[in-house]
């Protein structure tokens, strides 16, 4: 067998290279935890509306009591439901969601606010906000011909603003 | 030069495979200026999604399959100088592959099959599509045995032997294929076509997803290989010299093979089903794949020098302006590259773990796919129809310049249609939408990059319709082509003392299987052991 000393050196580098790569992936998934939306949670999405979480009177923003911010969402053909919501800048944010018929992803642009909703599957994602502001919610998976018009809207508000609003801890937004 | 039945399989294959390809060049087009919203006639999302997943099917599954098919008949006949095994076998798996495309093209250009090119259960199609689909696949597995049969066959007359590397990088991607479309074809045969039928009233869509990012992945090496063998076997001839490495070349294709397959789940990284371990472990794999890749641009890359320096090239970079140029060969090549190292570095963004939550099902990605499918697959395509039609049909190619024009727009139009869907990506536009409906300032600065697209996608239609163009000349070509002998490149270095083990594709197939088992075993075997529910079919 014949393998160049170029060759050889071209190797190394490219080994190098996606060693680099994978220590900056191994770096950011187990010293600061980023993990993508993975929670293998399923769900009778036929049956949402008898479920206790996603019954339609349990959706919305929910202050916890430890000072994060719960928001429960469904996703059908054609939004997301609630349709609006408001959510403080700055301040960590579970989204839970479940879909009541097909397949639907969900993406806030300018955010990592993004995961897929499967029917049959929770889907849960942790994120915070900088930047206060308008921010369409958005279906980023086909999922029919209404498809375009899937979307919502969130207002994200300066930190304080929002809990002087929202003084209630567990409460559905009104 | 070949005899009757490889020329005519080649031909018809290649013949189905490019007027697929044109057809699904005007939807492309469509497209990009019914998505811009600039023309509120066109706006119609049933006629949209309609042409998106017929464009898709035409593109991904006929184009390739068919252009594959008769590369490889082509391949085997020339590189191992047999005929063709049992030619009659090859016209059937011909037929039958033809006759399902049929099948699903009649529910995809009627819109009852507008589920993308990637199924989406449990959004369900006609029943037909499902077949269709499968029938393809189906009649190319024909096409995979008698590739192996041809390679086994002359193995043995040719006892210690290294296979001609062409065959060798063929051979290799039949067993990819055979590997990769066995998820899909699971989840056709058992979950789409009986639910499609009414035999089930149910599917899983999270295990449906699985089985198709099995294949998902892998399917996209598969379209690969062929352009890597013209990298490898024709371009350093082509540019007036020799290939860098055999040996390299082989290891390089074995790689694609092994770390290609196990790693569909970053296809999987937003969704819910699968657990964080499990895309981790993809994900590491994903950027292994990387290596054979980055080899081959090396191996491709050198042997362009060294041919540029056996012609009076000189300096450190002085060589490149005295590369074959007005070859087609050469010039795709190139070309492909260049794109290929843009997607790499798109790629590496998408198979990061937690980057890629960024661009996730927005416009970067078919941006990405575009530069390594349309960019660097389709353009060592053309390049390989130019340079077999002639030897093909006999009849010389009807103008060289045209050729060289047509892969310059190509290469042009894809850069000015894939660099706005990549900055309007990272903007946060989703792909597969067909207007713009969030009334919201963020989605104002998505709208410049329109035009830009429309410009690229004329660009690449006219390309397109150039290509048809010149192959239909050429048939009418009254020169005859002259050269009809195949046109392999030697290497520097014959590969000698080669271990047994690297022409062993059984040792290989095992170790696939053992990492299939590690990577899909327990993620799919998960839906069988956890309470899961299934949905119910809905129409689009
Ligand atoms: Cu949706």
């Amino acid at each position: 067998m014949h393998i160049d000393p170029l060759e050889k050196k071209w190797i190394y580098i490219v080994l190098g290279m996606t060693a680099l790569f994978l220590g900056g992936i191994f770096f950011t998934t187990f010293v600061f935890d980023i993990h993508p939306p993975s929670n293998v949670e399923t769900i009778d999405s036929a049956r949402l509306h008898l479920s206790e979480e996603f019954a339609e009177d349990n959706l919305g923003v929910k202050r916890q009591p430890d000072g994060t911010i719960k928001v429960i969402m469904v996703a059908g053909r054609y939004g997301f439901f609630p349709r609006r919501i408001t959510l403080p800048a700055d301040t960590p944010i579970t989204f839970r969601w479940a879909s009541i018929d097909v397949l639907h992803g969900v993406h806030m642009p300018m955010t990592n606010m993004s995961t897929m909703v499967v029917p049959g599957y929770v889907s849960e994602i942790t994120t915070e906000f900088p930047k206060p502001g308008d921010y369409p919610m958005l279906c980023n998976e086909y999922c029919g011909l209404g498809h375009d018009f899937m979307w919502s809207k969130v207002t994200v508000e300066e930190k304080q603003a929002w809990m002087r609003r929202h003084p209630n801890f567990g409460g559905g937004e009104s | 030069m070949t005899d009757t039945h490889t020329r005519q399989l080649s031909i018809w294959n290649f013949g189905v495979a490019f007027s697929a390809f044109l057809i699904a060049a005007f939807m492309g087009f469509y497209q990009v200026v019914e998505r811009s919203g600039i023309f509120p006639a066109l706006e119609s999302a049933k006629v949209y999604f309609a042409s998106v997943s017929s464009h898709g099917v035409l593109m991904a599954y006929v184009l390739t399959t068919f252009f594959i098919m008769g590369f490889g008949y082509y391949t085997a006949a020339t590189a191992l100088q047999r005929p063709i095994w049992k030619p009659v076998l090859a016209w059937a798996g011909f037929g039958l592959s033809l006759f399902g495309t049929v099948l699903a093209a009649i529910p995809l250009l009627t819109g009852k099959a507008s589920v993308l090119y990637t199924f989406y259960p449990p959004i369900q199609a006609s029943s037909l599509f499902y077949i269709g689909v499968a029938l393809l696949v189906a009649g190319s597995w024909v096409w995979c045995v008698i590739m192996i049969v041809m390679t086994h066959q002359w193995q043995k007359e040719n006892p210690g032997r290294p296979i001609p590397l062409a065959m060798f990088g063929t051979a290799a991607n039949v067993f990819l294929w055979l590997w990769t479309s066995a998820g899909v074809g699971m989840e056709v045969l058992f979950q789409l076509i009986p639910w499609s039928l009414g035999w089930r009233d149910t599917v899983d869509p999270g295990l449906a997803r699985t089985l198709f990012v099995w294949t998902l992945h892998p399917i996209v090496y598969f379209w690969l290989i062929p352009a890597y063998i013209a990298m490898y076997c024709f371009v350093p001839r082509a540019a007036g010299g020799y290939l860098f490495s055999d040996e390299m070349a082989r290891f390089a294709f074995l790689g694609l093979l092994v770390f290609s397959l196990p790693i569909g789940f970053h296809h999987l990284y937003m969704d819910p089903e699968q657990a964080a371990g499990w895309k981790l472990l993809h994900g590491i794999l994903t950027f292994m794949v990387a290596v054979p890749t980055l080899i081959t641009g090396f191996t491709v890359f050198a042997s362009l020098e060294i041919a540029s320096r056996l012609n009076g090239g000189r300096g450190l970079l002085g060589w490149i302006g005295r590369l074959a140029w007005g070859n087609p060969m050469v010039l795709a090549a190139v070309l492909a590259l260049l794109m290929l190292i843009l997607g790499g570095f798109g790629g590496i963004v998408n198979a990061s773990y937690a980057l890629n939550a960024m661009v996730h099902n927005t416009a970067w990605v078919p941006g990405h796919f575009h530069l390594i499918f349309a960019g660097t697959t389709v353009i060592m395509y053309f390049a390989i129809a130019y340079h077999l039609w002639p030897r093909l049909t006999g009849k010389a190619l009807c103008n060289n310049n045209l050729a060289l024009i047509q892969l310059w727009t190509w290469f042009v139009g894809m850069t000015l249609l894939s660099t706005p869907w990549h900055v309007l990506g990272l903007l946060g536009q989703p792909r597969r939408i067909s207007s713009v409906t969030y009334h919201s300032l963020l989605t104002l600065a998505w709208q410049p990059y329109e035009l830009f697209m429309i410009m690229g996608g004329a660009l690449l239609l006219g390309s397109a319709v150039l290509f048809g163009y010149i192959l239909l000349k050429s048939l009418r070509n009254p020169s005859p082509q002259v050269d009809l002998e195949p046109n392999y490149a030697d290497p520097i270095h014959p590969p000698r003392d080669m271990p047994a083990w690297v022409e062993n594709m059984k040792i290989w197939n095992v170790i696939v299987a053992g990492f299939m088992l590690v990577s899909f075993g327990i993620p799919i075997l998960q839906f069988f052991f956890l309470k899961t529910y299934d949905s119910v079919p809905w129409g689009y």
